[in-house]
């Protein structure tokens, strides 16, 4: 497992493969979205009480768990370049916070549009609501961090700290949270006695979740191979600074 | 252990000689909390109600304030150099600051907290609840904001990113701080100030962990 991180840490290597891994990865994605989309619309039954405001909850549930899944991607990231200096871990966790902040702030429009014919309210103080709002906190500072460090290997060990740092408190919130105020529906996919929800809506509800996830890692992958040319583009450009400089 | 207490005593005479020492946390404070009735009308019961919420914020956003000068004030004159050289581990470093932080920021404030709770009309029988939660509950923020701090230390003018990085992190201890209080004036069933406050104290204990071992690792990356 190691050996093989260590095999991806050339650069040029990563770009081939992921070359070549691409654009089976859109595709993936693009086929799932689209499929998971024309059933959650078309054959996904109407729900007997939400009525047709439950398909909102085919976009809204991936991109819930999706915003889980980039901050565990990054913080993973963040401990793997801070660990083994691996040069390409620090390119993976800048390239996931967008996204996933992407995801996350998806997720609190999807459920604000939900809540409002639901729970009559666009937004209210309720704990998993305030937690991922929290969390799309999380991912603005760690961007924002990026952002404001100009040289890129400090910035990424600065950032890398604070994603850490962040995935051990993200628990602490996350019940903290819960203790304050819960309103939310408690979780009815991944439960130990089975899911609690029908066939005919579990799997518009997977499909959309696997798609989604295969367009999460598509431009997560396509924002590091972007990262990567940024870097060599700087690199040339302070070399050809550095010899215009060394010429006067 | 002589150099732990040098250094200790080096942070509390810097505070108190060159920035006001908690007084001007202090004053801060106050004003925070004279403005609230302002905006929000004298109706005393309403302030009674809104008291320990609003003391709390008022003792986040006044550690928030000071933070932004815990290293850098000695990244710019170079001494954070030779304390990173210097024999002592550079996470009791870190700890001493923020131990520093909170005995000219924090304690002044919970000190002050009990007046300013007269002044919102914060009922008397939880004064005392509302000055043990803060001791328990505000050493974490002062841990937790030195790692904000050492991020931010070789930016300028990074206030403002420290409460964006720091503000997520102080969710528990603000809303632990206030159940541990809150609980003594509504008995709400199934919870009870004493869980709030052993959970409080849970934070604090974790942000003693995270707080130097984060801030040193920020401090190593940004200074290399």
């Amino acid at each position: 497992m190691v050996r093989n991180l260590h095999a991806l840490a050339n650069p040029t290597r990563f770009l081939r493969l992921s070359g070549l891994l691409l654009p089976v990865i859109w595709v993936l994605a693009l086929g799932l979205l689209g499929a998971g989309l024309y059933m959650s619309f078309f054959t996904a039954p109407p729900d007997y009480q939400q009525g047709e405001t439950v398909r909102i909850m085919f976009i809204h549930v991936p991109a819930a768990w999706l915003s889980l899944f980039g901050y565990t991607l990054m913080a993973g990231a963040s401990a793997t370049a801070l660990i083994f200096r691996h040069p390409l871990a620090d390119v993976a966790a800048k390239s996931a916070a967008p996204v996933g902040a992407a995801f996350t702030f998806l997720a609190l429009v999807t459920g604000a549009l939900w809540g409002k014919p639901m729970w009559g309210t666009w937004w209210v103080w309720d704990a998993r609501l305030t937690s991922v709002l929290i969390l799309f906190f999380l991912y603005l500072g760690y961007m924002a961090l990026w952002a404001t460090i100009e040289e890129p290997v400090r910035a990424a060990r600065a950032a890398a700290v604070l994603a850490l740092v962040g995935f051990v408190n993200v628990p602490i919130i996350h019940y903290s949270v819960e203790w304050w105020n819960t309103l939310h529906q408690g979780a009815s996919v991944l439960r130990l006695d089975g899911p609690a929800i029908h066939p005919s809506m579990l799997w518009p509800l997977l499909v959309m979740a696997l798609g989604s996830t295969f367009f999460f890692l598509a431009v997560m992958l396509t924002r590091m191979q972007a990262e990567i040319y940024r870097r060599r583009v700087r690199q040339l450009q302070l070399a050809r600074a550095s010899t215009e400089a060394g010429a006067f | 252990m002589s150099a732990v207490l040098t250094l200790l005593r080096r942070e509390l005479k810097l505070a108190a000689r060159a920035g006001g020492g908690g007084g001007m946390a202090v004053a801060f404070f106050l004003i925070a909390v004279s403005i609230v009735p302002l905006g929000l009308g004298p109706d005393l019961n309403l302030l009674g109600r809104i008291a320990p919420g609003f003391l709390w914020v008022a003792l986040l956003l006044s550690a928030l304030l000071t933070l932004d000068r815990l290293f850098q004030a000695d990244q710019e004159d170079g001494s954070l150099d030779l304390l990173m050289l210097a024999p002592l581990s550079l996470e009791v470093t870190v700890f001493i600051k923020a131990l520093a932080h909170w005995l000219t920021t924090g304690l002044p404030l919970i000190l002050a907290a009990p007046f300013l709770g007269l002044m919102l009309n914060l009922p008397e029988n939880s004064i005392l609840p509302l000055v043990v939660a803060m001791l328990v509950g505000s050493p974490a923020l002062s841990l937790l904001g030195a790692v904000g701090a050492a991020l931010t230390v070789a930016i300028r003018r990074g206030g403002l990113l420290i409460s964006l990085l720091v503000l997520p992190l102080y969710v528990p201890t603000l809303i632990f701080g206030v159940s541990a209080v809150s609980n003594v004036l509504i008995s709400s069933p199934g919870s009870s100030g004493q869980a709030s406050l052993l959970l409080l104290g849970a934070v604090s204990l974790v942000a003693l962990v995270v707080g130097p071992l984060g801030g040193a690792a920020a401090l190593r990356a940004n200074l290399r």
